[in-house]
């Protein structure tokens, strides 16, 4: 039934190849991209910590430490930074320190298991509330509500900031997570969270999921977050 | 003349566009709720909330077009094969598995909406994976409705005669089907859930489906414009190359900011930029045949369905070309990324690129049923074309107002921070953007009561020439 083709480029068969074999390339492309950069997203463990190692995604025992998110003149964006900034003088790339540590309720020992723990319940929360149908998480979801993915170093939820004092809690993590409970005891905005029965515990959990989710390095997203007046590594 | 020279196939596909187009309606319902929520937050505040009804606005939307997917390929695949779908108790069956299933599953979605922070809710409730937030029960029963569906194509096309535009679909669905397991786990990790979850979500909109509709795309064309079958296959393999070509790789738009390594900014880059390239030529080639020997007797076989495939293909090219690549590059998506700009996009894009096809092999099937060899537009199929066109268009463009407005105040002025949010959503260019989206909403809305009505009485509101041609047809 096929007609002789006048040329190549009229030629079903030859495009049939062409589709075949660009398929299958980019395919395999694909395949062999995804194996390095699964590598290169394995979680952190406590020892890597120990080890002064900076992970992609760090280990949940993040949680015991500060962390700020400063401009890398180096990489020409914003990165994590775990427990204190160390500056290479000849190259001014910045790197964690791992020792400044921060009190998440009341303590600062967290063991890996128990902080592995304590992001598996926050993620399965986030999971189960359906944070992402309104919330951004990594830039990803809705955008009825606010960014989460560094919403742990939001001055909002700073000692200054408006949503501590409205809670009446002392310490950042106190305060969203009497948040979490009762969002709408506590109207920020017009645009009220509602209330989605969040456990004691639950909400504890999530807290410790938005510290560490803060810690993942995503590439300087969202820009400029380190430098607003009252966020990490303000200018003064 | 009343449908009886239908394949059983067929009729099966009938099924499955009645059940998609109730869920067009589900979706534009959830969608008019949660657009009236961004101007009147206190509306229904507690009971249904902004994240529920996003939520069944969006899951509506991608199973509809599923049902409507399925249904085209049993449409034509008949046809195409020239044989009685392999199988056809067995997919009808599967047909009412899966529409109760779905049905139990929005109202789970509907009245239990959320669970405890635990497996059970992601096994019973919801797994909170925007998009596909079917509980992992229903998951699995999805699986095994493609699996049917994929046995019904493969043994009815071996039976019968392989057409070009059968054997790119026969990939295609193998595809389809076996990317939905990459969402299908669970893990701690969220750069690691979210780098599969765009398995699904990249890989099925951005590559499988495109090259779906353009394998359906040149079925309409040869049926609504008797269009030279050479020319179809030839350019639907090269729509496969182009769009598997930047498609797959494509994916790497998505990988700018979740954790991945830097390597994707250019690969994403690139691969993304070149998607827009394939998604007009196989329509004009044709059109351009077409317009050669019009007045030579070969006129639109069916009006509504060649109108509706002419929006998909410049729906398709402004939806997901235009407004895709607006934000596509990571200097401009680093401040895009997580703003109304992928609203915009995404609202343009479906429609056109699915949406508006859908429409048009559904009235294929109308045509089919009711046996009529042409079939001309209605002043209802008029209504309906223009007021959901011109109504998803200007919901675009109010959505691109107020991006805009959000990525100056919140992302350029504020570097992202809460207080720069909420900021940026009280402007009131932001705010009158999400008004005229509303508007729009509510024209797309009249739109789809016309196109209901239409699809019902389109047969029996024929001019005269084309009944009296039907019957001339029928008694020869």
């Amino acid at each position: 039934m096929e007609n002789k083709p006048t040329s190549v480029w009229t030629s079903n068969r030859f495009w049939r190849r062409s589709a075949t074999w660009i398929t299958g390339v980019a395919a395999v492309l694909l395949i062999l991209l995804t194996f390095d950069s699964m590598g290169q997203m394995k979680m952190g463990t406590a020892e890597d910590i120990q080890n002064k190692v900076t992970k992609r995604i760090p280990s949940p025992v993040v949680i015991n430490y500060k962390i700020d998110y400063v401009l890398d003149p180096y990489r020409g964006h914003e990165v994590p930074i775990i427990g204190g900034k160390a500056v290479d003088s000849a190259t001014g790339k910045v790197s964690s320190k791992f020792e400044e540590k921060e009190k998440f309720f009341g303590r600062d020992d967290w063991s890996e298991e128990e902080a592995r723990a304590l992001i598996h319940k926050g993620k399965l929360t986030i999971q189960a509330k359906n944070c992402m149908d309104c919330h951004t998480l990594l830039g990803n979801g809705a955008y009825y509500a606010p960014d989460l993915t560094k919403a742990w170093l939001d001055p909002a939820w700073g000692s200054e900031g408006p949503l501590q004092a409205m809670t009446g809690a002392n310490s950042k993590e106190e305060a969203m997570a009497t948040f979490l409970q009762n969002p709408d005891k506590y109207p920020t905005h017009e645009r009220m969270m509602p209330n989605l029965g969040i456990t004691p515990e639950e909400a504890k959990a999530v807290v410790a999921y938005l510290k560490f989710m803060s810690a993942i390095d995503t590439n300087g997203f969202p820009r400029n977050f380190g430098k607003i007046k009252g966020a990490v590594d303000a200018r003064k | 003349m009343q449908g009886n020279r239908l394949y059983e196939g067929q009729k099966l596909a009938l099924k499955y566009f009645t059940v998609a187009i109730v869920l067009f309606g589900a979706q534009l319902l959830f969608g008019l709720i949660a657009a009236i929520q961004y101007l009147y937050p206190s509306f229904l505040f507690n009971t249904l909330d902004f994240s529920i009804a996003r939520m069944v606005h969006i899951n509506a939307l991608v199973v509809w077009l599923l049902y409507a997917m399925i249904g085209a390929v049993y449409w034509l695949l008949p046809d195409e094969a020239g044989v009685e779908v392999v199988g056809v108790k067995l997919g009808t069956l599967a047909f009412y598995v899966l529409t109760v299933a779905v049905a139990i599953v929005v109202l789970v979605y509907i009245f239990i909406q959320v669970g405890p922070g635990n497996e059970m809710t992601l096994w019973f409730i919801t797994e909170g994976r925007e998009y596909i937030e079917a509980p992992r029960w229903a998951d699995i029963g999805i699986v095994a409705v493609v699996l049917v569906f994929l046995y019904n194509v493969y043994a009815t096309v071996l039976k019968g005669k392989h057409s070009g535009i059968l054997v790119v679909l026969m990939a295609d669905l193998i595809a389809l089907a076996g990317l939905y397991l990459a969402g299908m786990f669970y893990t701690d990790n969220i750069a690691v859930d979210q780098y599969w979850w765009w398995w699904v979500v990249h890989l099925w909109v951005e590559a499988t489906w495109e090259v779906y509709v353009a394998a359906v795309g040149g079925y309409i064309l040869i049926k609504t414009l008797n269009a030279n079958r050479q020319v179809v296959e030839m350019w639907l393999w090269i729509e496969v190359a182009m769009m598997f070509g930047s498609g797959i790789l494509g994916l790497g738009h998505h990988y700018f900011w979740i954790g991945t390594p830097e390597y994707w900014w250019e690969i994403g880059a690139l691969f993304s930029a070149l998607e827009p390239v394939p998604l007009v030529g196989l329509f004009v080639h044709v059109l351009y045949d077409w317009g050669k020997e019009r007045g030579k007797g070969n006129n639109i076989k069916n009006v509504p369905a060649f109108a509706w495939l002419t929006v998909e293909t410049f729906g398709n090219f402004l939806g997901a070309g235009v407004w895709g690549f607006m934000h596509t590059l990571p200097q401009i998506n680093l401040y895009t990324h997580g703003t109304q700009w992928p609203a915009a996009h995404g609202h343009l894009a479906f429609f056109g690129a699915y949406v508006a096809i859908m429409i048009s092999a559904i009235y294929l099937g109308v045509q089919g049923k009711a046996g009529f060899k042409e079939m001309k537009m209605t002043k209802a199929g008029w209504w309906a074309i223009s007021l959901i066109t011109v109504g998803v268009l200007l919901m675009t463009v109010s959505l691109t107002l107020s991006a805009y407005v959000q990525t100056m105040v919140e992302r350029g002025m504020h570097g992202a921070t809460w207080e720069g949010y909420f900021i940026a959503q009280a402007n009131q260019w932001f705010v009158q953007g999400m008004g005229w989206r509303l508007a729009a909403g509510l024209s797309v809305i009249a739109g789809y009561a016309f196109l209901v009505y239409d699809l019902l009485t389109v047969t029996k509101k024929q001019p005269a020439e084309v009944m009296e041609g039907e019957a001339a047809a029928q008694a020869a």
